[in-house]
């Protein structure tokens, strides 16, 4: 078709929004991830974008398939699988990749253990990324400058061959910590030219590692009274201020030691109680925490006390 | 002679996107699909050497589509198929199989009838091109 006849075509952009359905997505985005306001800027960005690029496909105007590749860096527990399962869905109604399945790989999934074990390794799970979406989970293992004979780069070479020559069909996902992924990036320029998304994850501020204990608890059905969000809050405070804070790992971790205490405290008592008991989260259960004696209240060592 | 065999014998060679469609069947059935070619094509020839692994745990079927140019890279004179396996317990058998390459020119076979005892004849079938050795058939 030629363009220039379509010119004065009228494209209803609203019906077109409305059918790819990716409202829904977005707004599902915004109620179950709290926070993240840079990233999901960046969603709408790139939502945007692909709308605006199926209608000039279908207004008869060429355009080239915009890359997709995406890096995500942020500390631990920021969101960044989460966002990812999302992204492939997303993708996946906005028509860019066709199945939209997420394939989850580290090192381990790449890179072989001797001379002509890497390629097929990699291929293997290429080609059951296709169609959907590779995410690439703490990627700069993949590059290990100290030995120069690692199977790495192998596996380097022939991701940056797919993500170049086979866009259309695999969109990659890098992620990891921000500064080991800036060096990462450094001794890899093709990788960073490649990607066109940087998406920088920033850690939850108090009030959203709040908002997102809350959020978890009301999904499985528990609830704070008004001394445990406070105790709760006080924890946090106090947790965020040691090492090996996780973000939204952390409370998760938090809240499975306080649910094991509540469960704890009523065996302990026995008797009758009511539904609501079996619902409601105690101060008592979250001041236990050995946090609050200035202890370490890491995961692998998290006893029943804690 | 054009060779056919397998399930769209009847129809003319398919194209990459007829391939493509017919894989995504497959995998949307949950069979894995195997790539195998031979330059040995008599139609009792079941075991035609495999190109790689079948695949198993594809979702979509550009990954097969890969494999299947990478076999036609290194052998453009032979006969390709792709099969889809059923493995569920009842059918366990090839689900279907069809010819997705083939050499430019097929010289066919030749009939060859024995006389035996008591005016009997037998008759066996020979690929023309099979009379040369392995690898130096077709061209």
């Amino acid at each position: 078709m030629n363009p220039v006849q379509t010119l004065d075509q009228v494209i209803d952009l609203d019906a077109a929004y409305r059918e790819s359905n990716v409202q829904a997505i977005l707004d599902e985005l915004d109620r179950e991830l709290v926070g993240l306001t840079p990233v999901k800027r960046r969603i709408r960005e790139i939502a945007a974008l692909l709308l605006i690029a199926r209608l000039r496909e279908r207004a008869g105007l060429s355009t080239e398939r915009p890359s997709l590749h995406m890096s995500f860096t942020g500390r631990p527990g920021t969101g960044k699988t989460t966002v990812a399962l999302r992204m492939s869905k997303i993708l996946h109604h906005l028509g860019y990749v066709r199945r939209g399945h997420l394939v989850v790989a580290t090192r381990d999934d790449l890179v072989g253990q001797y001379v002509g074990h890497t390629a097929p390794k990699t291929k293997e799970v290429l080609k059951k990324a296709m169609g959907g979406v590779l995410f690439i989970d703490e990627a700069y293992y993949l590059y290990r400058p100290e030995n120069e004979r690692d199977y790495g780069q192998e596996a380097i070479e022939m991701l940056l061959q797919v993500m170049e020559n086979q866009r259309d069909d695999l969109v990659v996902i890098l992620a990891g910590y921000k500064d080991r992924m800036d060096t990462f990036f450094q001794a890899n320029p093709g990788f960073h030219s490649r990607i066109a998304h940087h998406l920088a994850f920033p850690d939850y501020t108090l009030d959203e590692l709040m908002a997102i204990a809350e959020l978890m608890l009301q999904q499985q059905n528990y609830h704070f009274d008004t001394e445990a969000r406070l105790a709760f809050a006080a924890y946090l405070a106090l947790r965020v201020q040691q090492p090996h804070f996780a973000n939204a790992r952390s409370v998760r971790n938090a809240l499975d030691r306080v649910k094991l205490r509540q469960a704890n405290r009523l065996i302990a008592r026995g008797g009758q109680i009511d539904a609501g008991e079996l619902m409601r989260l105690d101060a008592a259960d979250i001041r236990a925490s050995r946090v609050f004696r200035g202890g370490l209240d890491t995961e692998d060592t998290g006893t029943p006390q804690g | 002679m054009r060779l056919t065999q397998g399930t769209f014998s009847y129809l003319p060679d398919l194209t990459d996107e007829q391939i493509q469609a017919q894989v995504q069947y497959c995998l949307d059935n949950d069979w894995p699909v195997a790539v195998e070619y031979t330059d040995d094509p008599h139609p009792r020839n079941i075991y035609w050497t495999m190109w790689g692994l079948p695949m198993f745990d594809l979702l979509d079927a550009a990954g097969v589509m890969h494999e299947i140019n990478a076999c036609r890279h290194a052998f453009p004179n032979h006969y390709i198929r792709v099969t889809g396996y059923d493995r569920r317990l009842g059918r366990q058998t090839t689900a279907l199989s069809f010819i997705v390459n083939r050499p430019a020119e097929e010289p066919g076979f030749y009939l060859e009838r024995q006389e035996g005892a008591d005016r009997q004849v037998r008759y066996t079938l020979r690929a023309y091109a099979a009379v040369r050795p392995s690898g130096q058939r077709y061209g």
